[in-house]
């Protein structure tokens, strides 16, 4: 046992090393980043429904403008597991933007099994879809990153960071306007501030704050990012328990093959 | 197969007579996993079937993802994201697989250490050994690979930096390291030939592996003690083993399926914990990220790399002694690669004629500081290069060579190690408080 003990203890310790040293090197760049309790954090959470639509909703009435969704297909929205917009809904939303056929070569409506258009040219921002999960976990003391068990990988809170991090400040740059911002790397970013009190007025009825709408569009980009993230969970909550179960039975039938040749009986 | 005395498969029936006459094959597959094992084996022994069953599990999902994935420049990281959306499961499949890496990695460190503490290295099993740090090689030569496969910003500047270390080569550097690329930089032709590379070693892995087995089967397996096994008769040699089914393979899978629970939690509730986000991001030739890392397996052998830099009076010495030849970058390199080559030489370097650390009093404190140095060279591999971490990067990377050039080869000399058991039979008795044999 005592074996076992030291056994333990020093893959912990490995282990530890490599976690502090992956997300250490994450969390640089970006300067100060504000935790938010989203309803997705640790193993038992899951996407709020009304959350993601309400985020949905900011995207397309705002950040649509200049960004895109490109590995997002519409038809994902009527997933159960995120937003679960209704199918017909999907495709007429879907009937308002065109693509280029891939076999035709000429354009025509999307169809639900078509992607949210690529967002490229002068002024425009970049393609939002992983930039939940392309940007800093921030989370635990001294970039240690032991907290994204339980709070994420701290993406979203990023983004809601720079979404709520404007300090009124603004210079111009060789014909370029820059924006102060205490989260974006180096304090300056090319975009203006996206986000004003009462800018959309939300379907559901939700005061639309800059930081309402900040913290909602932040979870709808974490879906769009990750959206098997409550698949993966239930995935993982199985194994966990199944694996418990067969340690358990291993266990006990290693105890009792043993137990001969260890001097001891066991009844089992 | 192996020296050890014991029964051995006898084809009893008519149709097992005739095929052993013809293919010995159920006998030895039977000889394999009934190989007497030493009874004393503690909990370190588990990771040799941790590691076999990471191979498995890389190979399936590994191939099933290829099914999925495309290697070119443009749509390498769109596929990638085609698994994680569309496909059924593939989500699971990549995050298993990226994460089964560093279970990969995390044990076969542990694997290695514990060879270095019970001297498993030593006479009869150099062979073992140095076949297994050619599996470790080649491990590290497909994790590299497979990284750059999902062609996100760190594995484009990842491999940019990694295949730059054989340009530091001097005079036919350059050479080796755009025939390795395929071109003047990392492009098409390198994503191409690292996916079928990537696909190929596991293979060349999976026959080492089966070398590495043969060899420990034909000497026997190393024990806690170090002590051999007494092999002049079966009954002497029943004393101290058991057969290793059904009494390894219970042990090892209850090990196995502990980890594999941790492992399950890690996959379901952070599976990007391990990865590092810029890789959410297709690569661009560019944009250099600010930071760039290697993935944390890798890291104690960056901080190696990174350590000897040209103010290192070693350096200095080297650069002028070799007319210029060896700057600090290939300083670095040699280093590099030396950490693991003096790591392969270890049956040479230590001349202890004690096998197992548990009785060598000095040699435990300097193993544990080896244990410690390398943790640190984890750590400090991924911290930036200015402040304070140079200086410990230096101190760490010196104490790794200091150990096994200096500590190994003088210790055996003026070491007195303690009292060890007679039999592998003592030691497990006395562990278990056993008086005497028990009747079976």
């Amino acid at each position: 046992m005592k074996n076992f003990l030291i056994s333990a203890i020093s893959a912990l310790s490995i282990g530890a090393a490599g976690l502090v040293a992956a997300p250490a090197l994450a969390a640089e760049g970006g300067s100060h980043v504000e935790n938010v309790a989203f309803s997705f954090e640790g193993p038992f959470g899951t996407y709020d429904q009304q959350q993601l639509r309400r985020g949905f909703q900011v995207y397309r009435e705002v950040c649509s403008a200049c960004h895109g969704l490109k590995y997002v297909a519409y038809r994902t929205l009527a997933d159960a597991d995120g937003l679960g917009m209704n199918p017909a809904w999907v495709r007429a939303y879907a009937a308002e933007h065109t693509v280029i056929d891939k076999e035709t070569g000429e354009e025509r409506p999307a169809k639900e099994t078509d992607h949210f258009p690529t967002v490229t040219g002068e002024g425009m921002g970049p393609d939002l879809s992983m930039m939940a999960k392309a940007r800093a976990g921030f989370h635990g003391p001294y970039g240690l990153g032991i907290n994204q068990f339980l709070k994420g990988m701290g993406g979203p809170e990023y983004i809601y960071s720079v979404l709520t991090g404007y300090n009124g400040e603004e210079k111009e740059e060789a014909g370029s306007y820059f924006y102060g911002n205490h989260t974006f790397a180096g304090g300056w970013i090319a975009m203006p501030p996206p986000l004003s009190d009462e800018l959309i007025e939300y379907e559901d009825g939700t005061p639309a704050t800059v930081h309402q709408m900040a913290e909602d569009a932040s979870a709808f980009l974490m879906w769009s990012a990750e959206p098997k993230l409550m698949a993966r969970k239930r995935w993982g909550f199985v194994a966990v328990l199944l694996l418990l179960v067969l340690s358990s039975l291993l266990y006990l039938t290693n105890k009792k093959l043993w137990a001969p040749h260890k001097g001891k009986h066991v009844d089992l | 197969m192996s020296g050890i005395p014991h029964d051995h498969y006898e084809p009893k029936t008519g149709i097992e007579k005739w095929v052993h006459s013809r293919l010995p094959i159920v006998g030895l597959i039977y000889d394999t996993i009934m190989i007497p094992t030493p009874k004393n084996l503690n909990w370190w022994w588990i990771w040799g079937i941790v590691l076999a069953f990471c191979l498995v599990l890389q190979i399936i999902t590994g191939i099933v993802l290829a099914m999925h994935y495309t290697p070119h420049v443009d749509l390498a990281f769109a596929s990638v994201e085609h698994i994680m959306r569309d496909v059924n499961g593939g989500y699971m499949l990549r995050y298993i697989h990226a994460n089964g890496a560093s279970l990969f990695f995390f044990a076969v460190y542990i694997h290695i250490f514990r060879g270095l503490y019970y001297g498993s290295y030593k006479a009869p099993r150099e062979i073992t050994w140095i076949v297994g740090m050619i599996i470790y090689l080649c491990m590290m030569g497909t994790a590299f690979m497979g990284y750059v496969l999902p062609w996100g910003q760190m594995s484009f500047w990842g491999a940019t930096v990694i295949t730059g270390l054989f340009g530091a080569i001097p005079g036919i550097g350059p050479s080796i390291q755009a025939w390795l690329l395929g071109g003047p930089a990392v492009d098409n032709a390198t994503l191409n030939r690292f996916f079928s590379l990537h696909y190929l070693l596991p293979f060349v892995i999976a026959a080492l592996v089966i070398v590495h087995i043969w060899a420990f089967h034909t000497t026997g397996n190393n024990n806690p003690t170090g002590v051999d096994v007494r092999k002049t008769s079966k009954a002497e040699a029943e004393k101290d083993t058991l057969p290793f089914w059904p009494y390894f393979v219970i042990k090892d899978l209850f090990a196995l399926a502990v980890i594999l629970m941790i492992f399950a939690a890690v996959v379901g509730f952070m599976p990007n914990f391990l990865g590092h986000p810029d890789n959410y991001t297709e690569a661009n030739p560019l944009v250099t990220p600010v930071h760039i890392v290697p993935e944390w397996y890798f890291l104690p052998f960056y901080a190696i790399l990174r350590a000897f830099t040209s103010d290192v009076w070693a350096v200095m010495f080297v650069h002028w002694i070799t007319f210029g030849i060896v700057d600090a970058k290939f300083f670095g390199v040699l280093a590099m690669f030396g950490a693991i080559i003096v790591m392969a030489l270890a049956p040479w370097l230590d001349t202890s004629k004690m096998r197992s650390g548990s009785y060598r009093p000095m040699f435990k404190w300097w193993f544990w500081l080896l244990a410690i140095d390398f943790v640190v060279l984890m750590w400090v591999g991924a911290m930036p290069t200015d402040g304070i971490y140079p200086y410990i990067s230096l101190i760490g990377a010196t104490y790794w060579f200091v150990y096994f050039l200096i500590i190994l080869p003088l210790l055996g000399l003026i070491e007195k190690p303690t009292a060890m058991p007679a039999t592998i039979e003592d030691d497990f008795n006395h562990h278990y408080g056993i008086k005497q044999t028990p009747a079976e």
